[in-house]
């Protein structure tokens, strides 16, 4: 059955959950997401706890391993305020992993407690925040690469563009093929390598064609496979590398 | 000639990643599919532009769901049906059996000249290969079948079982084998082909078949087909032997409307095909055409053991369209072959690891980025990302068992790199402490990262991680801070 997320009013707090690729790799990216939340008038909560979601063991599967640091992450939220996450991979695996992976164990109802309580960043700007935007940036023709997992394991294709939509000097262009997965895919990029890669250069191709200044995306795993791809072309002389942002920063650093 | 038109048995799901190697190095491969599935999406689309596609799948699944749901009472309504309307039906455990009972049938009649119309389930068992150790002769008659014969090769798709090969790669095999002049004319060399096989139908002794749905209520085989050959191969030759999974099964004559009309359109985008055969017995008395004997050959090889599981059994639901090849970005890439089983892309990676065991097929579940377009598209929603996780789980031995060859992809170096992992990311200071030092060593992060930096820059470590920003921020956002209770605000490091 086709599911309605149904959306709470604007909550006074909500709860920041970073992942470990922003961690580790963009924290301002996860920087820029809390900012755009308190410019709303809400109270953001960093569980400095908080290490990974668990979908890399997850998806390997290993989900005894998987299942002890998701379980560590559930104790993370024992208020009942909204989870924030700026990624659909990890929001998608908290909101429909975690039921499977607590399924029958006695922490399920914390799972589903936490499951119903994730909301991708964007997601929560456009549906609960219902976020206006004022654009203070230069004219700028902008790709949006939307992940797998935001677009189809949490049906949020419209979120991205949307806000983006929203900042007056942006020309969003279309990217041919723009539902095709990049070919990060977590631990595939690492055990498929060469099917990755060449999942990743029709990407670039096609974001290069669209004719964008930069291209933004909604999750670092896309973000660290495409900017990759295109730094390493650069290096190697054969193409102008597109810089890639997290919309998180890239809507805070136009709108602040 | 392209990689993949070596000849046969030269593809296994053991060499999957060379065999991708090979073809991601193929530019006719490459384009040759991606070519061919841009068009299958496209058609795809089109066609379902105006249908509620959403309640039409849930109807499909339903239907699906049903006929599994009463799966045993069905084969038994299906068998004793097919027997009253006057249709054999035999049982085969596995394909081995299988080809064992069709050959007997054709012995039993002395044919020498099998003529074949579409079916998977028959490449599943290698019918061919059986039949032509016993002296029988078996010429596939649907034209890319017919093509990939000709070429020694095996189907790399199961829909379009030719679509890896280009006009030229075509005109160049039918040349070498059947003597037509070299072109690029395509009515000229499908006018040669159904003339060089017309003659092979009036000759044949027996005509075999697959099955699309089996109809229990009324003992009723379906078969979809475009190019009129089902027709042929069903009704021309004197004895007809259908052959089919036992999941083909659907409760009711009413049930096959939407899945036909959901297996056309996700298949090849067409609203209806040229030909839509119900067989529901042999030749009657005063009937002009049609077989003397039908029989119905009902595989096992695997299934009920799939049916057991109760997660896997969704498996058993798919309907043989394809789209979710169609749709896969990896399939587009390496094509049919790259995985060396009878049924490739995503669902051939949910399916064969139960026909031929994790050991033999431990790498097709990984081969997935788990984008979602398989499941997506899939008319009768199969879960199928779900279940290339459970079978990834299967393959690193912490599933049910319930999988030949569980554990096959188990190693030591993998459980102590995720049990590493486990460790450190439940103990939340030791985390901390590992991304500060990541951070502060980043220039120290080597430039070559294994296969990932062949292709991309090596990702540096920020110098400071979310977790110190955040504690940067909140001093400077809040410096009367509240007291930090449980889960709540930034905590001091344990």
């Amino acid at each position: 059955m086709t599911s309605v997320k149904l959306y709470p009013p604007k909550p006074q707090k909500v709860y920041f959950f970073g992942t470990c690729l922003i961690d580790v790799f963009y924290p301002q990216a996860g920087l820029d997401g809390i900012r755009l939340l308190e410019r709303e008038g809400i109270e953001v909560i960093f569980p400095q706890e908080q290490t990974c979601c668990g979908q890399p063991a997850y998806t390997s599967g290993y989900h005894d391993e998987a299942r002890k640091v998701a379980e560590a992450q559930l104790e993370l939220f024992p208020e009942p305020w909204p989870i924030i996450v700026p990624s659909g991979s990890c929001g998608g695996m908290m909101r429909t992993h975690y039921a499977q992976l607590f399924a029958g164990t006695p922490r399920e109802a914390q799972a589903l407690s936490v499951a119903e309580r994730v909301f991708e960043l964007t997601e929560f700007l456009i549906h609960v925040c219902h976020v206006v935007l004022t654009d203070k940036g230069q004219p700028e023709r902008v790709a949006m690469h939307t992940s797998c997992s935001a677009r189809r394991e949490m049906g949020l294709a419209e979120t991205g563009p949307k806000l983006l939509a929203q900042l007056g000097q942006v020309e969003l262009v279309e990217q041919v093929r723009a539902a095709e997965c990049c070919g990060f895919g977590g631990t595939f990029a690492v055990r498929h390598p060469e099917v990755s890669a060449a999942m990743v250069e029709d990407k670039t191709q096609a974001l290069e064609a669209s004719g964008a200044e930069r291209f933004v995306t909604s999750d670092c795993g896309c973000l660290m496979n495409i900017a990759g791809r295109f730094e390493h072309q650069h290096l190697a002389g054969e193409r102008d590398s597109l810089a890639g942002e997290h919309i998180a920063s890239y809507l805070w650093r136009r709108t602040s | 000639m392209s990689a993949q038109s070596d000849s046969l048995h030269t593809f296994t799901p053991q060499a999957f990643h060379r065999q991708a190697h090979d073809a991601l190095g193929n530019p006719q491969i490459r384009a040759n599919f991606r070519r061919a599935m841009d068009g299958l999406m496209a058609k795809r689309r089109d066609v379902f532009s105006d249908w509620d596609l959403e309640t039409l799948r849930e109807l499909g699944a339903n239907i699906r769901l049903r006929a599994l749901a009463k799966l045993p009472t069905l084969l038994e309504q299906l068998e004793a049906n097919c027997e009253a309307n006057g249709i054999r039906v035999h049982w085969a455990e596995d394909g081995e059996q299988a080809c064992r009972i069709i050959r007997e049938l054709c012995e039993a009649r002395g044919a020498k000249s099998v003529i074949k119309g579409k079916s998977m389930v028959s490449e599943e068992m290698h019918l061919n290969a059986h039949l032509e150790a016993a002296g029988i002769t078996a010429l596939e008659s649907d034209l890319g079948e017919y093509l990939v014969q000709l070429n020694e090769q095996t189907p790399s798709h199961i829909i379009m079982p030719a679509i890896h090969l280009n006009t030229d790669e075509i005109s160049a095999i039918m040349q070498a084998k059947t003597g037509t002049k070299k072109t690029r004319d395509v009515d000229y060399m499908t006018a040669a082909a159904r003339a060089q096989l017309r003659e092979r139908f009036m000759a044949a002794d027996v005509g075999i078949s697959g099955v699309n749905f089996a109809v229990a209520e009324t003992g009723t085989l379906c078969l979809v087909e475009n190019e009129g050959n089902g027709r042929m191969t069903t009704a021309v030759p004197p004895m007809h032997i259908a052959v089919t999974g036992i999941e083909k099964v659907v409760e009711r004559l009413r049930d096959v409307p939407p899945l036909y009309a959901l297996l056309t359109r996700s298949a090849t985008g067409q609203h209806v095909t040229t030909y839509f055969n119900m067989i529901s017995s042999p030749r009657k008395p005063g009937e002009r055409d049609g077989p003397e004997e039908v029989h119905l050959v009902l595989v096992d090889n695997g299934r009920s053991s799939i049916y057991q599981d109760d997660e896997l059994l969704d498996t058993l639901r798919c309907i043989r369209c394809g789209a979710c090849m169609n749709h896969c970005p990896v399939y587009t890439r390496v094509g049919g072959h790259t995985y060396g089983t009878t049924y490739p892309g995503p669902i051939g990676s949910i399916l064969m690891p139960h026909m031929l065991g994790l050991e033999a097929t431990k790498d097709l579940p990984s081969a997935s980025s788990l984008c979602g377009a398989c499941g997506e598209v899939c008319p009768v929603k199969i879960p199928i990302p779900d279940l290339l996780v459970r079978l990834r789980k299967e393959a690193a031995g912490e599933g049910r068992g319930n999988v030949k060859g569980a554990g096959a992809k188990r190693s030591r170096k993998e459980v102590a790199a995720w049990k590493s992992w486990q460790w450190l990311a439940t103990h939340p200071s030791a985390w901390r402490g590992s991304t500060k030092l990541a951070g502060k060593f980043s220039v120290l992060t080597p430039s070559r990262l294994g296969p990932w930096t062949d292709h991309r820059t090596s990702p540096k470590p920020a110098k400071t991680s979310l977790h110190v920003l955040v504690q940067q921020h909140q001093a400077q956002t809040a410096p009367s801070a509240k007291l930090p209770a449980k889960g709540g605000p930034a905590k001091e490091e344990s």
